[in-house]
């Protein structure tokens, strides 16, 4: 059991150590840029959806749970 | 924490693409025409809608509208690339990967049907849902490449929004919405095929099947004038039919008297396609106005006890 824990340490950490110098893709600074833009968007979003949810549940009060189809 | 891009192609740039790129993706103004029809159809509806439930029902249904255009922009790509109209999209520009707008795309549809149904009520999520999927999968992937019949049918997804408004206040459809249906949809076929008389080259171009490309220029003066011709009539049913007072019967007469005036035009045009432009111009003006009136009509009219349910 332990030799098997063991190997598979080595299988999943191993190439994981060798990688690390290489770093990656490196994004450039326009790139960077529109993430930046894209992930505060994105953040927005979600804000303006808890925002709506949370209303919406003050105004239907416990209404908000019946769903009559 | 560096993220790795599509697996698919791992030689592919990081994406570069802004928040402008995706608000395109979106259509704006297409989606300004729906959420101003939607909010006629909500407003209308019988009954009171608390602003806050009206006001979620217009945003789940203008990103619902985004959702449609943007998953249109990704399987149009190659068809958009090819159209001095559409060749700045963000796709074809190459500001924004297929993918990209693919994944936009579905999850902007599943969290504007879900929220829609959630926060307002069922049959309004189903019917924004058929919309999006009509506008999608009946629209542009089956007919808008196969049939100069491609906008007739695929006129149906941009005439449900009214319907939607008015599901989402009543819970219900009923026989006014489905009479702003029908306007709506006999309206887009004269509205595009006027825009496809003077883009008729980008289309051949591109090899999408519109009326002037495949059954000739004069065959489509003769079928916008027929569509208006129906479409008049139509415009004036709801103050004909007593849904709406003589205010909007008026403007609807007026109005659809121009519409048919500039049909006439266009069908004797012979050199040049000014008057399917201002026909084009004229028919976005026609929907707005007829909406536009049907609301300060029952606005005004509410007060006279118009309209009680």
């Amino acid at each position: 059991m332990t030799t098997k824990s063991e190997t598979m340490d080595e299988f999943t950490k191993q190439p994981m150590r060798e990688r690390k110098p290489e770093a990656g893709i490196r994004l450039t600074e326009k790139q960077q840029r529109a993430r930046r833009a894209r992930s505060i968007a994105i953040a927005v979003s979600l804000g303006v959806l808890v925002i709506l949810f949370y209303i919406v549940t003050l105004v239907k009060g416990p209404g908000v749970l019946v769903r009559p189809l | 924490m560096s993220v790795t891009l599509s697996p698919v192609e791992p030689s592919i740039e990081p994406s570069i693409a802004g928040v402008g790129d995706y608000i395109a993706l979106m259509k704006p103004r297409v989606m300004s025409l729906v959420v101003f029809t939607a909010l006629v159809g909500l407003l209308v509806a019988p009954g009171h809608v608390h602003p806050v439930i009206g006001f979620a029902a217009l945003l789940c249904i203008a990103v619902g509208a985004g959702a449609a255009g943007a998953l249109n922009m990704w399987y149009d790509a190659d068809i958009d690339a090819r159209m001095d109209r559409t060749a700045g999209r963000p796709i074809p520009a190459g500001r924004l990967l297929p993918g990209e707008a693919l994944g936009f795309g579905l999850t902007l549809a599943g969290f504007s049907v879900v929220t829609l149904g959630l926060l307002v009520n069922v049959v309004a999520a189903a019917l924004l849902a058929l919309t999006i999927a009509f506008y999608v999968v009946v629209y542009t992937i089956w007919l808008k490449r196969r049939t100069p019949q491609n906008i007739v049918i695929g006129g149906a997804a941009g005439a449900l929004p009214p319907m939607i408004g008015w599901a989402a206040a009543t819970g219900s459809i009923a026989i006014e919405p489905a009479l702003l249906f029908l306007i709506i949809f006999f309206w887009t076929p004269p509205h595009f095929w006027a825009l496809s008389l003077y883009r008729a080259e980008d289309y051949a171009r591109a090899g999408v099947p519109m009326l002037p490309v495949v059954a000739g220029v004069a065959e489509t003066r003769r079928q916008i004038l027929l569509y208006t011709l129906l479409l008049a009539p139509l415009g004036a049913a709801p103050w004909l039919l007593g849904y709406a007072g003589a205010l909007y019967g008026v403007v609807a007469l007026a109005a659809g008297a121009a519409m048919i005036a500039l049909a006439l035009r266009v069908r004797t045009e012979r050199h040049g396609h000014a008057a399917a432009k201002q026909m084009f111009a004229f028919s976005i003006l026609y929907l707005f106005l007829l909406f536009a009136i049907l609301l300060v009509d029952r606005l005004a009219g509410g007060l006279f006890g118009h309209f009680t349910a």
